[in-house]
C-alpha cells in the first residue's frame, strides 16, 4: 500500500459536497474518521437526554456569552449613571454595574441575551446533577467510564464556580453581598486567609480589582477547561459506545439502537433547537436577576432575602446553620465556624466524585459493564445515592431558611436546629428507607417472574375456592427481570491456616470484607429465582395453583 | 409491541407442555434467556403514503412556521421601542420589546426542533440496529509490543542509567514552576495591619449616612437604628468602598437601665452606643433591629446580637460580638468618636487574637 501514484481513478467525485470531503480526506482522513462513526449507534432512552441539555445549554451560554462581552465593561472604576432607568439617576456605580444597565435598558434584545445565559446556566448545572444521578444509579459509571464520570464531575465542580464568577460581574448588591460572603470564608483559612485575600481583591475588600480578574476567569480559564474537558467527555462516549439498559437483543458484548446519520443526527439537532428555544421562552416571560431592582453594590448596604443562584445553596446552607465556632490560643484565632463548613463544600461533592473507586474496590469488581443496572438491584448504591441527595437538599434547606421562614411562618431557630440534626441523621434514614424499597421491589421482581403480573381478575375454581389470574410474563420481561448478576460478598477466608496457626488478616482487608458483605450480603439482595425454581412453579410440584397460564381470562 | 406479546403469550403458554416434552434437557434450557431483538415493527408512515405524506407536510410546515418566527423577530426588533412597557396578563408590566423578541425566537427555534424530531420518528428509518462492542484493553501480543518498544526508548535515553541527569533535571523541573509562583506576589499587597483599622480616631465626628450631617445626640431616639460613617470620607473618594466597609456604624439608643453589660454603657454616651455594622460572620452589613428586645440581626446568615449586652451573639453563625466604638460629644454638640475600634471589625481571621 506504498504506492505513490495519486488516488485512485475510480474516485469520481461529481457531486460538489462529495469533491469537498474528497479534499477534506486527502488531508484529514475524513474518510477513516467516518467509517466507525458516520452510522455509529446511539441507544435510545429519554434518560439520555439529561445529558444532551447540558451540552446544548453549554453551547448557548457560549453563544449569549460572546455577546454579552461585546457590551460589558469589566471595570470597577466610578461613574454616575445618567441612563433611561429614572430610579438609579445620579447614583454612583461601577462601570461594570452601569454597563449591566445599558445591555439591560439600551441595547435591543440586550435583556432577552442577558436572560438566555442567566436561565441557561441555571439548566446547565440543574442538567448536570439530573445527569450525574441517572450515571449514578444505573451504575453507568463503572469500568470502563470510571474517567469519563471525573470528567463529568469536574465539569460539574468547575460550572459552579463558572456560574459564580459570571454572576458577581455585575456587582450589584447581591451578588457584591456573595463576593464579601466569599472573601469572609476565604479569611477564615488559618495562616494564610487573609493573605489569599488580599491577592485575590488586589488589596482590602471589595478594591478595583476583582470584577476585572473575575471576568477573565469566567469567560477564558474556566469555560476553556470546560469546553477541553466536554470535547473528551463526548470522545469518550464515542470511543466507550452508549450503555444501554437491559432488554431483548441487548448484550454486554452489543450496542442497539440508531445510526447516527440519520436518526441520531435529526434528533440530537431538533433537540438543541428544542432547549433553545424553551430557554428563549423562559427568558422572554420569567425575569432572572434583575439588577437594576437591587442597585450596585455597597458593602455597608444589604437587602434582606438574599440568596446565591441555587447551585450554591448547599453551600449557604453549610454556612448558615454551622455553629460560630471560634478557638483563641497563643494570640491566634482558628475561626471554625467558617472554615469547616468551607472544607465540607468540597468533601460533598468529593464523596460522590470517588464512590465509583470505592465501589469497584468494596465489590472486587473489575470487570466491563455495558449494561446498565436497574436501581433496585443494587440496594446499596442507590441508598448511598439517595443519602447524598437528601444531604444536599436538607443544606440547601439550610440556605433558605429565612425564605422558609417567612413564606412557612416557621420559627428560623427551629429550621436552622433542623438542619443540624437533620445533616446527620436525615441521610441515614433515607439510605435506610431506599434500601428497605429497593429490597420490596427486589421481591415484587421476583415474585412476577415466578408467578406472572396480576391481572385483577377473580377467578372462581369448581370447589369454590377463590384465586387471582396471572398472566405470565413474556420471555423481553422474564430476561429483563433477572438479567442482573448477584455478586457473592468478598469472603475473608479462614481465620487459622491448614497449620492451625492464626493467619494475619490485614485490617483493610477486613473492611473491605465488611463492606463486601454489606453490598451483596443476603440483607442486600433478594436472590433472583432460578431456573429451577421457575420450572418447579410452573409445573405445579407442592405448590399452590396460582399460575394459570391466562387460561379462561382471554 | 402488539404482535411481540402475542407471539411471546403464545410461548408461554405453552411452556407447561413444552417443558414436559423436554423434561431431560430442562438443565440446558433457561427460561430467562435473552429473546433476541424483536421484529421490527412498520409504522403507519412506512406503509401508508398517505400517512407519510401527512407527517412531511407537517414537518415541512414546522419549518415555515420558524421561518415566519424569525421574520416576526427581526419585525418586533424594528418596531418595539426599546424602552416601551406593557401590561401583559399574567406577567404584569413588560418590556415589550424583551417579550416579543424572546418568543418570536423561541418559535424560530422550537419550529426547527419540533421539525426535525418529528421528521426523524416519523420517516426517518426507525429499524433498530445491532453494532458490536470492542474491549478498551489491548491483546497480549500487542502489550508486550509497546513494552518492548517503551525498553528500547527508555534504554536509549539512558534515563536509568545516567542518575545524575536524572536527578539534576528532576530539580530543574521542580523549581522552573517557582518562578510563576513569584509572579504572583504583585496581585495584592501584604495584610500588615490594614484588617486592624479603621478610619475612626479621636474626634472624628459621626456623619449621619442618611443625611450627610453631624450627628446630634437628640437626633437619636430611643428605638431608632441609625447609620454613621467618619467625617471627610466621601462617597467619590478613591477608595470609598474600602473604608466604609470597615468603618460603617449603627447607631441606637437604650434606656441606660436597659443597658446590661457595664462596658458598653461606659463607652456610649447617655445610652447612645455606636456598634460596628459589619457582622463579625463573614462581614454581611447588619440591618435588622427589634426595638422591643434591642436583638440585631444580619439578613444574610441570620446571626443575632443582643445590643444592650455587648452586642454577644445570641443566636446564628458569628463567633464573636460586634465590635463598639467609644464615642462622646465634643463643644459643638456632635458626637464624636474616642478612637478607633479596639478590635478589628468584620470576620474573624488568623491574625486577630
Amino acid at each position: 500500500m506504498s504506492t505513490t501514484t495519486e488516488s485512485p481513478s475510480s474516485r469520481q467525485a461529481t457531486h460538489p459536497g462529495e469533491r469537498i470531503a474528497e479534499w477534506t480526506d486527502g488531508r484529514l482522513g475524513l474518510y477513516k474518521l467516518a467509517k466507525s462513526n458516520l452510522r455509529k449507534i446511539f441507544p435510545d432512552h429519554w434518560s439520555f437526554m439529561l445529558g444532551e441539555v447540558c451540552l446544548y445549554s453549554f453551547v448557548i451560554l457560549i453563544l449569549t456569552g460572546v455577546y454579552l462581552t461585546l457590551f460589558f465593561h469589566p471595570s470597577m472604576n466610578e461613574v454616575v449613571y445618567h441612563g433611561p432607568y429614572a430610579p438609579l439617576q445620579g447614583v454612583r456605580m461601577s462601570d461594570a454595574y452601569a454597563s449591566t444597565m445599558h445591555i439591560s435598558f439600551e441595547v435591543r434584545g440586550g435583556l432577552l441575551v442577558r436572560q438566555i445565559h442567566h436561565w441557561a446556566a441555571l439548566i446547565f448545572i440543574a442538567g448536570m446533577i439530573v445527569h450525574m444521578m441517572r450515571v449514578f444509579f444505573t451504575g453507568g459509571f463503572r469500568k470502563p467510564r470510571e474517567i469519563n464520570w471525573l470528567f463529568g464531575w469536574t465539569l460539574l465542580f468547575l460550572g459552579m464556580f463558572t456560574g459564580f464568577t459570571g454572576y458577581s460581574l455585575p456587582d450589584d448588591l447581591l451578588s457584591g453581598t456573595g463576593v464579601r460572603f466569599m472573601e469572609g470564608a476565604i479569611l477564615s483559612t488559618p495562616l494564610v486567609g487573609t493573605y489569599l485575600s488580599m491577592f485575590l481583591f488586589g488589596g482590602e475588600f471589595p478594591g478595583h480589582d476583582f470584577v476585572s480578574r473575575f471576568y477573565s476567569v469566567h469567560i477564558l480559564l474556566l469555560p476553556g477547561l470546560m469546553a477541553g474537558l466536554l470535547t473528551a467527555h463526548l470522545i469518550l462516549i464515542f470511543y466507550h459506545k452508549h450503555t444501554q439498559f437491559p432488554g431483548a437483543g441487548k448484550t454486554e458484548k452489543n450496542v442497539v439502537g440508531t445510526p447516527l446519520l440519520p436518526i441520531y443526527t435529526a434528533k440530537a439537532g431538533g433537540f438543541f433547537f428544542l432547549v433553545f428555544g424553551v430557554i428563549s421562552a423562559i427568558a422572554a416571560m420569567v425575569t432572572v436577576n434583575p439588577i437594576w431592582t437591587m442597585g450596585p453594590y455597597r458593602p455597608d448596604q444589604v437587602s434582606t432575602g438574599a440568596q446565591p443562584d441555587w447551585y450554591m445553596g448547599f453551600s449557604e446552607g453549610l454556612i448558615r446553620v454551622m455553629p460560630g465556632w471560634e478557638i483563641r490560643l497563643w494570640g491566634h484565632t482558628l475561626v471554625l465556624g467558617v472554615f469547616i463548613p468551607l472544607m465540607i463544600f468540597p468533601l460533598v461533592l468529593l464523596a460522590i466524585a470517588v464512590y465509583p473507586f470505592i465501589e469497584s474496590w468494596v465489590t472486587g469488581d473489575k470487570r466491563e459493564h455495558h449494561i446498565l443496572d436497574r436501581p433496585r438491584n443494587r440496594p446499596v448504591r442507590t441508598g448511598f445515592g439517595v443519602a447524598w441527595l437528601t444531604l444536599y437538599f436538607v443544606l440547601l434547606v439550610g440556605g433558605g431558611n429565612d425564605i422558609w421562614a417567612t413564606h412557612f411562618h416557621l420559627s428560623i431557630n427551629a429550621i436552622t436546629w433542623f438542619v443540624r440534626i437533620g445533616f446527620f441523621v436525615l441521610p441515614v434514614l433515607t439510605y435506610w428507607i431506599t434500601k428497605r424499597i429497593c429490597l420490596g421491589l427486589q421481591r415484587r421482581d421476583r415474585d412476577k417472574v415466578l408467578h406472572g403480573r396480576e391481572t385483577g381478575i377473580i377467578k372462581r375454581l369448581p370447589h369454590g375456592e377463590f384465586i387471582e389470574v396471572h398472566e405470565p410474563l413474556s420471555q423481553q420481561q422474564l430476561h429483563v427481570l433477572t438479567a442482573h448478576a448477584q455478586p457473592a460478598p468478598i469472603e475473608l477466608g479462614p481465620a487459622v491456616d491448614e497449620n492451625g496457626v492464626a493467619r494475619k488478616t490485614n485490617p483493610v482487608e477486613k473492611l473491605q470484607a465488611r463492606m463486601s458483605r454489606n453490598f451483596y450480603g443476603e440483607h442486600s439482595q433478594i436472590p433472583k429465582p432460578t431456573a429451577e425454581e421457575y420450572e418447579e412453579v410452573l409445573a405445579g410440584h407442592g405448590h399452590h395453583e396460582e399460575i394459570t397460564s391466562g387460561s379462561g381470562s382471554h | 409491541m402488539s404482535d411481540e406479546f402475542g407471539s411471546h403469550k403464545d410461548v408461554s403458554e405453552n411452556l407447561p407442555s413444552a417443558h414436559g416434552a423436554h423434561s431431560g434437557d430442562a438443565v440446558q434450557h433457561d427460561p430467562f434467556a435473552n429473546p433476541g431483538l424483536p421484529p421490527h415493527e412498520y409504522r403507519r408512515q412506512d406503509i401508508d403514503e398517505k400517512a407519510a405524506k401527512h407527517s412531511e407536510r407537517v414537518v415541512a410546515g414546522l419549518f415555515t412556521l420558524s421561518m415566519l418566527g424569525t421574520i416576526a423577530f427581526i419585525a418586533c426588533f424594528v418596531i418595539f421601542p426599546v424602552d416601551k412597557i406593557v401590561y401583559i396578563f399574567p406577567f404584569g408590566h413588560v418590556s415589550a420589546l424583551n417579550f416579543s423578541l424572546g418568543l418570536t425566537l423561541a418559535v424560530a427555534l422550537l419550529g426547527i426542533g419540533v421539525g426535525a424530531v418529528h421528521w426523524a420518528r416519523t420517516l426517518m428509518s426507525d429499524e433498530e440496529i445491532v453494532d458490536e462492542r470492542h474491549r478498551a484493553d489491548a491483546d497480549d501480543e500487542l502489550r508486550e509490543n509497546i513494552r518492548q518498544q517503551w525498553i528500547t526508548g527508555a534504554r536509549e535515553s539512558g534515563f536509568g542509567r545516567r542518575k545524575l541527569i536524572r536527578t539534576t533535571m528532576y530539580g530543574a523541573m521542580a523549581l522552573v514552576p517557582l518562578a510563576g509562583v513569584v509572579l504572583l506576589r504583585d496581585l495584592g499587597p501584604l495584610p500588615e495591619d490594614k484588617l486592624f483599622h479603621t478610619l475612626w480616631a479621636k474626634g472624628k465626628v459621626l456623619i449621619n449616612s442618611n443625611t450627610n450631617k453631624p450627628l446630634r445626640p437628640e437626633d437619636v431616639v430611643v428605638g431608632s437604628l441609625t447609620f454613621a460613617q467618619p467625617e471627610g470620607l466621601q462617597e467619590s473618594d478613591e477608595d470609598f468602598q474600602q473604608q466604609i466597609a470597615k468603618a460603617a456604624l449603627m447607631i441606637v439608643r437604650l434606656k441606660p437601665e436597659d443597658i446590661k453589660d457595664k462596658r458598653e454603657a461606659q463607652w456610649g454616651h447617655e445610652g447612645i452606643v455606636a456598634f460596628s455594622k459589619i457582622c463579625t460572620h463573614v462581614g454581611c452589613p447588619i440591618s435588622l433591629y427589634e426595638q422591643q428586645t434591642h436583638h440585631v440581626l444580619c439578613p444574610c446568615h441570620q446571626s443575632t446580637f443582643d445590643l444592650s449586652d455587648g452586642a454577644r451573639v445570641i443566636f446564628g453563625p458569628a463567633g464573636h460580638p460586634l465590635p463598639q466604638l467609644r464615642i462622646s460629644v465634643n463643644g459643638d454638640g456632635n458626637l464624636v468618636a474616642l478612637g478607633d475600634f479596639a478590635v478589628p471589625v468584620g470576620p474573624a481571621f488568623w491574625e486577630r487574637s
